[in-house]
């Protein structure tokens, strides 16, 4: 709240206020309600899910699911829950991130204080690489994984998605830098300092709410992927293949329960993300990205 | 000059050369695995390729096949009507959010992560969650009749000509909150002077927002506008998980057939051209807005 | 790499605490049986690796019958890393086996003597060349129908032996208020029924010329309209609410008493196995009507791919072996509820359908009645299969009438050829 400052011309009276809150409410509600769904129907028994309403409150409570999902589902041969991937993930997730962000963040630099011929040309290419559809690039992928001896590992892994997140982190950081005084990294040229210099004393002290974007994004970008994690992880598959396990299996009974704690499990590190960073992402996107 | 010069020389070379060095390894990277990929997508399109690519040529037999296809027919059908539905959705609701929260809302700070959250989620997790909400036998119409309203009907997920309209309201719920997000920093970002000057005018609310805050949020239009239309460009998940692309073939999207024909059909070369006919509808939305990002800086 | 992998197994093995035995060699085993029952049938085939020390490194991709998983091994063989076994269904191996992938198990298979015990319908997709590539695990068959017992001998049905009778069936139960025939509207399943009509309608003669030969006369003949007016029929008998729903969800309605048939294959009887169900007494299994002595069969089997080091060849081999070990396929198939590649295994352990289903295979095996599943990649490459199921379920989902569905189905083969 107290992250963006509030200040607007317009006034509006009694009567339109209701009505302001009453839509706002109403939105409140239609957001809420499949994540009510998914808690209130993985705090129940599975014969209170089959036999009655989806929309009601547990008539016994019960954590059970949630251990299930965690510690006991069976994911392959053996019953082990989401808890080995969980650390998979972590471990892709963490220096993917974090590479991918200081590369946004150098290019960003680069792109807006250090301009050449051409630098455009170049901004337009990573920007357009945001865009390609995932699924074309399996395959050569895959070849070129197998040449450098990453397949089916983590760093292989970290490899991809740092690949495919520079577009986006570059994008930030461009937009975010473009509007920072080209005059004080001149200034700070005369005096001598350095490319490195000026980026860590200059630049990075006002990236604040650029780097929460950018961390934002990426993290929830990577943490949600299914296909690389499913065609490169190979025995160090992430959470998000864990779950389509539980998920997706092919016989047996459908537990449910099980299913929606596990899908909240696998959602909730980037739950807090939002939730913790959220109120940092409207000033960010303020600061830079939605300027063009 | 001939002695004292090299040594500032390099110095400024380096300074100069620095910033290109820190840039190649992103470009390096991005030459290869998105450029080159896309040149090699291009190639396979044009060769007989069945599970493994294969180095075969046979010209635009592929591209022939693929607008033979009445399911390649569908899915373009299918992202046309998704695609411009969500857009605007996600506008209308992102923009007026942005605007109704603007008004000095108490509690905003908890509205915001609420409307917010939902692209935290996967489309694994938002797909499965919606498809158990709208299936007529446990969801939202079971609800309703258990609580008394029997003549309630929603069925739309498993008829044929309602079911795309489903993925379109499982697509808004999760990302019209983010659209929201960047309206409101649009917003946010004003000079209110402007607004008061207006005021004083005495320009209506009504006509405050439509004739001078609305045309200066275009940056803002822009950018949701790519970021929706390349999310509409590349929806799998949602799809695979709400409706698997049933009932029958009727919600099929090109980025599902495309998955389908490359992986599970074996017919790659048929995948890839499917792949290069998305890629040219990417370039040719990205292209304009490309333009005018840079022009606008330079 | 493979230092580097090495160490990242013991890390990952030191973090699970799993095991603490050192292995001589590990298979790779990429499958997506991820089930409690499967899971525990595939247990079996660990725990007899593991006494013969070879480790089991467990990569499970589950969804889409195998459509996840078989993405994952295009990956994987691409990169050069391919997983020592894969669960694999009918053309794919022979597909895979075309690209010069898969090993030569011809050793383990002479010394054990596969040619003589696996029957031949089964050997056209186990062997390439006269060279076995792949370990049968199970022969399902997708011709059946389950019925609910206690909901016929309530309305008074008699088990229905033609099609008119099945028919007739399926009215009187519609007419009592029940859903006659259980279905889950997803284009595999009503491939799943296809199977079982066109055998009832053309028998094997037509199946095989229709469907293995992909004859464009049989394709659009009359008998197939009669084959799709019957998909029309049988879509009369599903309840509304059909589309997208698990094939396990609609063997619960005919378990629930909630509805009285449903056409499924031999997959479906684990679930009323698990819900306490006794065949014969609560719920009856047989033959699609007009299809008895027939058999649609589709069998998953462990494609091998070729491995480098002597090591793991050896361990692949001793994998091939133990899949195929008499004691092991009866263990895995009472538990799947399929029947076991072999014919030689002793029947003692399985329930009445199971005798029944092993009876009749090898029956259709000696008759010539046996032809592989339409529905499940065992009459056609994938291209072929896909595009039979675009027009079946099409049509099922009321797309267009039974004559054009016809004609639509010997174009669309034509274009996937």
């Amino acid at each position: 709240m107290a992250a963006v400052e509030q200040d607007t011309a317009v006034r509006t009276g009694g009567l339109t206020r209701i009505f302001i809150y009453g839509i706002l409410l109403i939105f409140m509600l239609f957001y809420m309600m499949p994540l009510f769904v998914m808690v209130a129907n993985s705090l129940k028994p599975l014969p209170e899910i089959t036999g009655g309403n989806m929309m009601a409150l547990p008539q016994v409570w019960t954590l059970e699911p949630w251990r299930q999902a965690w510690s006991a589902a069976q994911i392959g041969v053996e019953p082990t829950g989401l808890k080995p991937y969980f650390l998979n993930s972590i471990l892709m997730v963490v220096p993917a991130v974090l590479i991918s962000t200081i590369l946004g963040a150098l290019n960003g630099y680069v792109l807006t204080k250090w301009s050449f011929r051409g630098d455009k040309i170049i901004f337009g290419l990573l920007l357009f690489s945001c865009f390609i559809p995932f699924q074309i690039v399996l395959i050569p992928m895959a070849t070129v994984l197998g040449k450098i001896g990453l397949a089916g590992s983590i760093p292989g892994l970290v490899l991809v998605h740092v690949v495919y997140g520079i577009g986006f982190s570059t994008l930030y950081f461009r937009n975010y830098y473009s509007s920072f005084p080209t005059e004080l990294v001149r200034a700070a040229m005369i005096d001598g300092a350095g490319f490195f210099r000026i980026f860590w004393r200059i630049m990075l002290p006002v990236s604040g709410p650029i780097i929460v974007v950018t961390v934002i994004w990426q993290f929830t970008n990577i943490w949600n992927d299914f296909l690389f994690g499913a065609s490169f992880g190979g025995q160090s598959q992430p959470m998000t293949v864990a779950l389509n396990n539980l998920v997706q299996s092919s016989t047996g009974v459908k537990e449910y329960n099980v299913h929606f704690a596990g899908a909240i499990l696998a959602a909730l590190p980037t739950l807090i993300v939002y939730i913790v960073a959220g109120r940092f992402f409207v000033r960010g996107l303020m600061a830079g990205s939605v300027k063009g | 000059m001939a002695h004292s010069a090299p040594s500032v020389d390099f110095r400024t070379r380096l300074q100069e050369w620095i910033p290109k060095l820190v840039l190649s390894p992103s470009l390096a990277a991005m030459l290869i695995f998105v450029y080159g990929f896309i040149a090699f997508t291009i190639y396979l399109s044009f060769t007989d390729s069945k599970m493994l690519p294969s180095y075969d040529w046979v010209g635009f037999e592929n591209f022939a096949k693929l607008w033979n296809l009445s399911a390649w027919w569908v899915a373009v059908v299918n992202l046309m009507i998704f695609a411009s539905l969500y857009i605007i959705i996600c506008t209308v609701i992102g923009l007026t959010l942005a605007i109704l929260l603007d008004q000095k809302i108490r509690g905003e700070g908890v509205l915001r992560p609420i409307y917010l959250y939902p692209m935290a989620l996967s489309f694994i997790v938002t797909g499965t969650a919606w498809k158990w909400i709208m299936d007529p036998g446990i969801g939202i119409e079971n609800s309703m009749h258990l609580w008394g309203w029997t003549s309630f009907q929603f069925n739309w997920i498993k008829d044929r000509d309602m079911a795309i309209y489903t993925v379109v309201i499982a697509a808004v719920w999760q990302t019209s909150g983010f659209v929201m997000a960047m309206f409101l920093a649009g917003l946010r970002g004003i000079d209110n002077e402007i607004l008061k000057a207006a005021q004083i005018d005495g320009a209506s609310n009504f006509s405050l927002y439509r004739r001078i805050v609305i045309p200066l949020l275009r940056p803002a239009f822009l950018s949701a506008f790519v970021i929706l239309a390349h999310l509409a460009v590349k929806s799998y998940d949602l799809i695979i998980a709400l409706t698997g692309g049933g009932p029958g073939r009727a919600t099929e999207l090109p980025a599902t057939f495309m998955y389908s024909y490359t992986f599970t059909r074996n017919s790659m070369g048929i995948g890839a051209a499917s792949a290069v006919i998305m890629l040219m509808t990417i370039a040719a939305i990205m292209t304009p807005y490309l333009y005018a990002e840079l022009k606008e800086k330079s | 790499m493979r230092g580097y992998f090495g160490k990242k197994m013991t890390f990952v093995a030191a973090l699970l605490a799993t095991t603490s035995m050192a292995v001589a060699e590990d298979v790779e085993v990429l499958h997506w049986w991820t089930s409690g029952g499967e899971a525990a049938a595939l247990n079996v085939l660990k725990d007899d690796l593991a006494a013969k020390t070879i480790g089991w490194i467990d990569m499970p991709v589950a969804g889409g019958g195998g459509e996840a998983a078989m993405t994952t091994l295009r990956a994987r063989v691409t990169a050069g890393d391919a997983p020592t076994a894969v669960q694999m269904l009918g053309f794919d191996i022979l597909d895979w086996a075309a690209e010069g992938k898969l090993a030569n198990l011809n050793t383990v298979a002479a010394e054990e003597g596969w040619d003589a015990v696996v029957p031949a319908a089964l050997q056209a997709f186990a062997k390439v060349d006269g060279n076995w590539v792949s370990a049968p695990v199970n022969v399902h068959s997708t011709n059946w129908v389950w019925a609910n017992k206690s909901v016929l001998v309530g309305l008074g049905i008699a088990q229905p032996n033609s099609w008119e009778e099945f028919v007739a069936a399926m009215q009187k139960v519609k007419d009592s208020g029940k859903t006659a025939l259980a279905h889950g509207g997803q284009a595999w399943q009503e491939a799943t029924m296809f199977d079982g009509i066109v055998l009832s309608v053309g028998g094997v003669e037509f199946y095989k010329k229709a469907f293995i030969d992909l004859d464009p006369e049989a394709l659009g003949s009359e008998q197939m309209v009669e084959v799709f007016n019957r998909m029309a029929t049988l879509r009369s008998f599903v309840d509304d609410n059909f589309s997208g729903r698990d094939w396990n969800l609609a063997s619960a309605m005919v378990i629930n008493n909630e509805a009285a048939f449903q056409i499924m294959g031999d997959w479906a009887k684990g679930e009323f196995l698990k819900a306490g169900k006794v065949p014969g007494t609560d719920f009856l299994c047989f033959r699609v009507p007009g299809s008895q002595g027939m058999v649609a069969f589709n069998s998953d089997q462990f494609a091998m791919f070729g491995q480098t080091e002597e090591g793991a060849q050896a361990a692949q081999g001793e994998m091939a072996r133990a899949i195929m070990a008499p004691s092991f396929q009866s263990a895995f198939n009472v538990v799947k509820g399929s029947v076991p590649a072999r014919t030689d295994v002793p029947n003692d352990a399985f329930d009445d359908c199971g005798k029944q289903g092993m009876a009749e295979l090898a029956e259709a095996s000696a008759n010539g009645t046996l032809v592989g599943s339409i529905a499940h990649g065992h009459a056609n490459k994938a291209a072929v299969k896909n595009a039979i199921y675009d027009v079946v379920t099409a049509h099922f989902n009321g797309e267009y009438d039974a004559a054009t569905a016809a004609a639509n189905l010997v174009s669309a083969v034509e274009a996937a050829q």
